[in-house]
């Protein structure tokens, strides 16, 4: 046994961002409040009707009360689960079985944050461990440049293709009028960008902005009937190998590898049939090692896989179309983001639809490549 | 009696770079456990040798004047991979695949820095 998902009972009703790029004036609460007013009224669906609360904030580690108490709710629920920027699709995860079991009748997953505002600085209460602490790395960018120095000389790949990833994010961005980050940016410009952590350069990290999502999950029986296209949970997998990558076995393989085969095995799908994916670029490395991971291309090969153009608006492979953690936002954890993005190509309604897309791809990274979680959303049609 | 953790500190604190291995052999073990991660096997402690290899690196860039500095994971000769430092060597020297050994600076808070190993005379 082990990984039974209830593939496509459970939907996505309603989905909302709120605040994207800046929000001043606003605490993460208050953000994350707002997306879920905005969510629930997407699903045309009464506050009163939640009964489950699943939700992580940058600096509130009681955030599922802290909510509760917020929406003036006594929900059945409450998770707290901090994967760093995939625990929201670990929240997806355990809202999908209890929704299934009939535990839950409508759960909520929210996010709000307001980094910009608050300072421009990423905010995080994560530290390097007692063993990493010592030489002081940078937390978390010297952990994800180690990974890209070591898949620099394991693979051969290029300073170009990593800035490759940041072009491609930065072309769909153009066309995303919710995106933060807009304007010409060339290889050449992520090259010369002002160096942080070898190989990684301030134009290999995600943006630090505002902003807030949420989503309302039910039943599909019951989403059926609401407003909104239906958008079914296809499969749902989190994998976690340790927290610090230092003790990776090897450092461009991630959980990934292990995530995503088991969310499109729930799904039925292999990455073939993916028509979208949407993943949490924290770090141009990040693009690379996630798209190899999840079998969109083999190891040692993203980075040629990037730099061809696949992953770029009128490529084979569209990733990240809402401009991603590079160019569209980065509120301190992307995760609910891609998931909101995905949703949006599912119900044809995203700034840069891609026709004809019937599945779509949704990857959060927690800790340093340490936590992994992979969500498929499916249309009508995939049910 | 102390947990692994403040054991290896009490032997980092008299010159003593420990690991662990399993009791009656099997994978290195860093950082210290109470038991075989994965296994659940009883451990015992050894001295390392200090000798490792550059698995990756990268270098911290700061406002000027001051000068970068690495940062590195190690591949420790008998297995376990450690977070680290070398010193002695520039962005232009340093490299993934080095030979180094670990030399234990004393102090208040004694830490294991690595040095480049000379491969002609290693």
């Amino acid at each position: 046994m082990g990984d039974t998902f209830p593939h496509g009972r459970v939907s996505v009703a309603g989905a909302a961002t709120f605040g994207v790029g800046e929000m001043p004036g606003h605490s993460t609460i208050e953000m994350a409040g707002k997306a879920v007013q905005l969510a629930l009224a997407d699903a045309a669906i009464g506050l009163s009707e939640v009964d489950g609360l699943f939700i992580a904030l940058p600096d509130d580690l009681f955030a599922g009360l802290s909510l509760a108490q917020y929406l003036g709710l006594h929900p059945r629920f409450t998770d707290n689960n901090r994967a760093g920027g995939a625990s929201f699709m670990s929240h997806l995860v355990t809202a999908c079985m209890m929704l299934d079991a009939g535990y839950l009748d409508c759960a909520v997953i929210a996010y709000g944050a307001n980094q910009r505002s608050s300072g421009g600085k990423l905010s995080t209460p994560a530290r390097p461990d007692r063993w990493d602490a010592p030489y002081n790395p940078m937390y978390p960018l010297s952990f994800y440049a180690l990974a890209a120095a070591r898949h620099m000389h394991q693979y051969g790949t290029t300073r170009e293709e990593l800035a490759s990833v940041a072009v491609a994010a930065r072309l769909w961005a153009n066309t995303n009028p919710e995106a933060f980050a807009k304007g010409p940016l060339s290889v050449e410009d992520v090259i010369a960008s002002r160096l942080i952590s070898s190989p990684i350069r301030a134009r290999d990290c995600c943006l630090v902005t505002d902003g807030a999502a949420a989503m309302v999950l039910t039943r599909t029986d019951r989403a059926k009937d609401g407003p909104q296209p239906l958008v079914p949970i296809l499969g749902a997998a989190a994998a976690t190998w340790y927290n610090s990558v230092t003790q990776a076995d090897d450092i461009t393989v991630t959980a990934a590898s292990e995530s995503g085969p088991r969310a499109m095995a729930m799904a039925g799908l292999t990455p073939g049939q993916i028509d979208t994916v949407q993943l949490y670029d924290a770090f141009t490395i990040n693009t690379i090692l996630f798209l190899e991971d999840l079998g969109f291309c083999a190891k040692g090969e993203g980075g040629k896989f990037v730099a061809s153009g696949a992953i770029s608006p009128g490529g084979s492979l569209p990733v990240n179309t809402n401009g991603g953690g590079l160019s569209c936002c980065h509120p301190g954890m992307y995760g609910m983001f891609a998931m909101v993005e995905a949703v949006r190509q599912m119900r044809g309604t995203a700034a840069n639809q891609i026709a004809g897309a019937k599945t779509a791809l949704a990857h959060g990274n927690g800790g340093t490549l340490s936590a992994q979680a992979t969500v498929i959303f499916g249309n009508a049609e995939t049910v | 009696m102390s947990g692994p953790g403040a054991e290896w500190d009490a032997a980092l604190a008299e010159g003593r770079f420990l690991l662990q291995r399993p009791v009656g052999g099997g994978s290195t073990v860093f950082p210290p456990r109470a038991f075989a991660p994965g296994t659940g096997a009883a451990l015992e402690w050894f001295e390392a040798s200090g000798h490792g290899t550059v698995y990756s690196a990268t270098w911290i860039q700061r406002k000027p004047p001051e000068p970068p500095y690495n940062v590195v994971l190690i591949d420790l000769a008998e297995g376990a991979r450690m977070m680290g430092r070398v010193e002695g060597v520039t962005p232009e020297t340093l490299h993934i695949g080095m030979a180094v050994k670990a030399r234990i600076i004393a102090g208040e808070a004694p830490i294991i820095v690595f040095d480049p190993v000379e491969q002609a005379h290693g």
